[in-house]
């Protein structure tokens, strides 16, 4: 910090050092990092993004492709002749195969006009990125088995996916602060109530708690109550293993002059945890909170994978799974598996990176000089 | 069945007082403890007209078995994998093996079962789910057992393949911190060949810690299983207790919930006393 200083005073004098710009510089010196954390952008925006993306509406059924596999984009045609990108049109064969129709060629079109949808859910708009005339179809991941385009799905299932994760969180570590900053600071029997219940959340094995929970709802709900009952439910488990360390790192807090003057001020307790110890949790807390989002986008996965959680024709990259796991499909059209599999991988190891970069980046026991993963 | 025209409202009155579901839910709570502590009854299941108990018996056999074997591919992956990477610090097979476990992080469970599914269905090397064959009871005894481990291979790489990355990790922190010893200089000093002061001096000092962490792994592993016997068709404690939340069986439910948290306690509990039988100085400490 001093050398940055020494070197270009006039930038040091406009731009002071600050917590966050430190930790930004920290941060960027890790690849890997900010390649998660690019990926992790671009993943939410296409999911933000996702009817202006998708050629086609969320359950767009075709009656005839069925199971149809992915159209190649081509640049040449079968003489030789060059074009703007193509696809070919095809012919439905005998049990679900497709023959390539050379004959009918059908160039990609930049923002063609195509199904409704409201943008960001306000404006009225039907443009699509990219699309084909009719009767060609555009399947870049293949169609499902009901002739949806996968692509499509994908982009649909993210809005759910993605964000279970992101709302999950937000509800389940409100809680896990709350709670275990009371816990921590008034300690006796509100301590030992909060620690026993934590306890037996703890000491039930996660998935079964899941599906358990899972039949205080209705089984039969429409796909909007179904993702909150299943957000409602990964919260409810979430914030015990949270609430637990934030507790022990309370005990130590509120020994701190701080809150020995806070209270003298005559400050209330509540304003007391929120205001002054839980801020001290916040590097810790961002990191555990990063770090715990797969588990949500997961737990949606599963649930939607065993077909209680998020039921078509609404998409979720769990019921995505779930319609490939037969072994007709799994053999024949293995896009229905691969789309869904990636994305999920990608979201994983993305959110990892990020939560290792991030960990490493607000260590108060970061050199200066030492940057990136150890 | 309220919806079934053919069942009589006063077969389902009936029905309803048999199960306890025409009282409050505080009284059938009570009457539900009351009875697992006095009588270890957990309740009848309501579609297979069973004591919950009798069902969940072989559920949690099979469980149980799948987790052990789960076990065993962890483990016996794991050490070794962990000895090699310690052994070759910062070599091609550290390396490797730490960008493996790296990425093998992001594979989740569902992902794993279904690639390796695909794999059984594509080359009919594996069977595609459930635990037996269908002509099971026509074989002899060594060739039930053949049977039932292939069919048990695929869902225990499953299911022991997601606490691996981190088991090997700790294996290789562990044999290093070992390594590092003055007694390990010593047998080196004597002129010990080094593969016997890996195997003879370190390991044994360095596998400690791996015992703690076997039992709270059966744990996780239990609830583990819950996706490979779904994917698999493996009739578990797991695929029984889906069957029973889509069916509305509640006590199946609840039964099912209690027993995967006895075995979840159960590891703990097992991994404190391995670890006193393991290191006299816990219990003398």
């Amino acid at each position: 910090m001093s050398a940055t200083a020494a070197l270009s005073p006039a930038v040091a004098a406009s731009r002071p050092w600050s917590p966050l710009r430190d930790f930004w510089r920290h941060l960027r010196r890790s690849p890997l990092a900010v390649a998660g954390g690019a990926l992790l952008v671009i993943l939410y925006l296409m999911a933000l993004l996702a009817p202006f993306l998708a050629p086609y509406a969320e359950s767009d059924i075709d009656r005839e492709r069925f199971f149809h596999p992915p159209t190649p984009l081509h640049l040449r045609d079968a003489q030789g002749h060059w074009h703007s990108p193509f696809v070919y049109g095809t012919r439905a064969g005998l049990d679900q195969s497709y023959e390539v129709d050379a004959s009918q060629r059908y160039p990609l079109r930049l923002f063609p006009r195509g199904a409704h949808y409201r943008l960001f859910g306000l404006v009225p708009c039907d443009r699509h990125l990219f699309g084909v005339d009719r009767p060609g179809r555009i399947f870049l991941l293949g169609a499902d088995d009901t002739g949806r385009d996968v692509w499509t799905r994908l982009l649909y299932g993210a809005q759910v996916s993605l964000t279970v994760g992101i709302v999950g969180i937000a509800i389940s570590f409100t809680l896990g602060l709350l709670l275990g900053g009371i816990s921590g600071y008034f300690g006796g029997w509100v301590d030992t109530l909060i620690m026993r219940w934590t306890e037996l959340l703890l000491s039930i094995p996660g998935l079964y708690l899941i599906v358990a929970l899972r039949g205080v709802f209705p089984l039969e709900l429409p796909s909007q109550q179904t993702y909150l009952a299943i957000v409602a439910i990964l919260s409810f488990i979430g914030w015990a293993t949270l609430a637990r360390v934030i507790r022990g790192m309370v005990l130590s807090i509120r020994q701190a002059e701080f809150v020995l003057a806070a209270e003298a001020m005559g400050a209330s307790s509540l304003r007391i945890i929120v205001r002054h110890v839980l801020p001290n949790t916040m590097s810790f807390t961002i990191v555990a909170a990063t770090v715990a989002v797969p588990g949500y986008i997961l737990g949606e996965v599963f649930l939607s994978f065993l077909g209680v959680g998020v039921q078509p024709p609404a998409a979720s990259w769990g019921n995505m799974l779930n319609a490939a796991r037969s072994e007709r499909v799994l053999t024949s059209f293995p896009w229905m598996l691969l789309a869904p599999g990636v994305a999920i991988f990608l979201t994983v190891m993305a959110f990892n990176f990020f939560g290792d970069g991030l960990r490493d980046a607000l260590d108060p026991r970061k050199t200066p000089a030492a940057g990136g993963r150890s | 069945m309220a919806d079934n025209p053919q069942v009589s409202p006063e077969a389902l009155a009936a029905m309803r007082h048999r199960f306890g579901l025409d009282q409050p839910w505080t009284t059938q709570y009570l009457l539900y403890l009351k009875n697992i502590f006095l009588h270890l009854d957990f309740g009848e299941s309501f579609s297979r007209h069973q004591p919950v108990f009798a069902v969940l018996r072989t559920g949690l056999a099979n469980t149980l078995l799948l987790a052990s074997a789960a076990a065993v591919v962890t483990w016996g992956l794991a050490i070794p994998l962990g000895v090699v990477a310690a052994v070759r610090q910062h070599g091609w097979p550290d390396r490797a093996l730490s960008f493996l476990g790296f990425l093998s992080l992001s594979v989740p469970e569902v992902l794993s079962g279904l690639l390796l599914l695909w794999l059984a269905a594509s080359t009919r090397w594996f069977p595609v789910g459930s635990m037996h064959d269908l002509d099971y009871d026509t074989f002899g005894p060594l060739q039930r057992l053949g049977d039932t481990l292939r069919h048990l291979l695929l869902p225990a790489l499953t299911v022991g393949l997601i606490p691996l990355a981190g088991r090997m990790r700790q294996m290789r922190s562990s044999l290093l911190d070992v390594l590092r010893l003055d007694y390990v200089t010593t047998a080196r000093a004597k002129g010990v060949p080094e593969s016997q002061v890996i195997t003879r001096h370190a390991l044994r000092n360095a596998l400690n810690p791996m015992i703690t962490l076997f039992g709270f792994t059966l744990g996780s592993l239990v609830s583990g299983s819950f996706v490979a016997e779904t994917i698999f068709s493996w009739p578990g404690l797991g695929s029984l207790t889906l069957e029973a939340l889509n069916t509305k069986d509640q006590y199946l439910v609840m039964g099912s919930v209690l027993m995967a948290s006895g075995v979840l306690i159960a590891g703990n509990l097992v991994a404190d006393l391995l670890l006193a039988i393991a290191d006299p100085r816990i219990r003398h400490g």
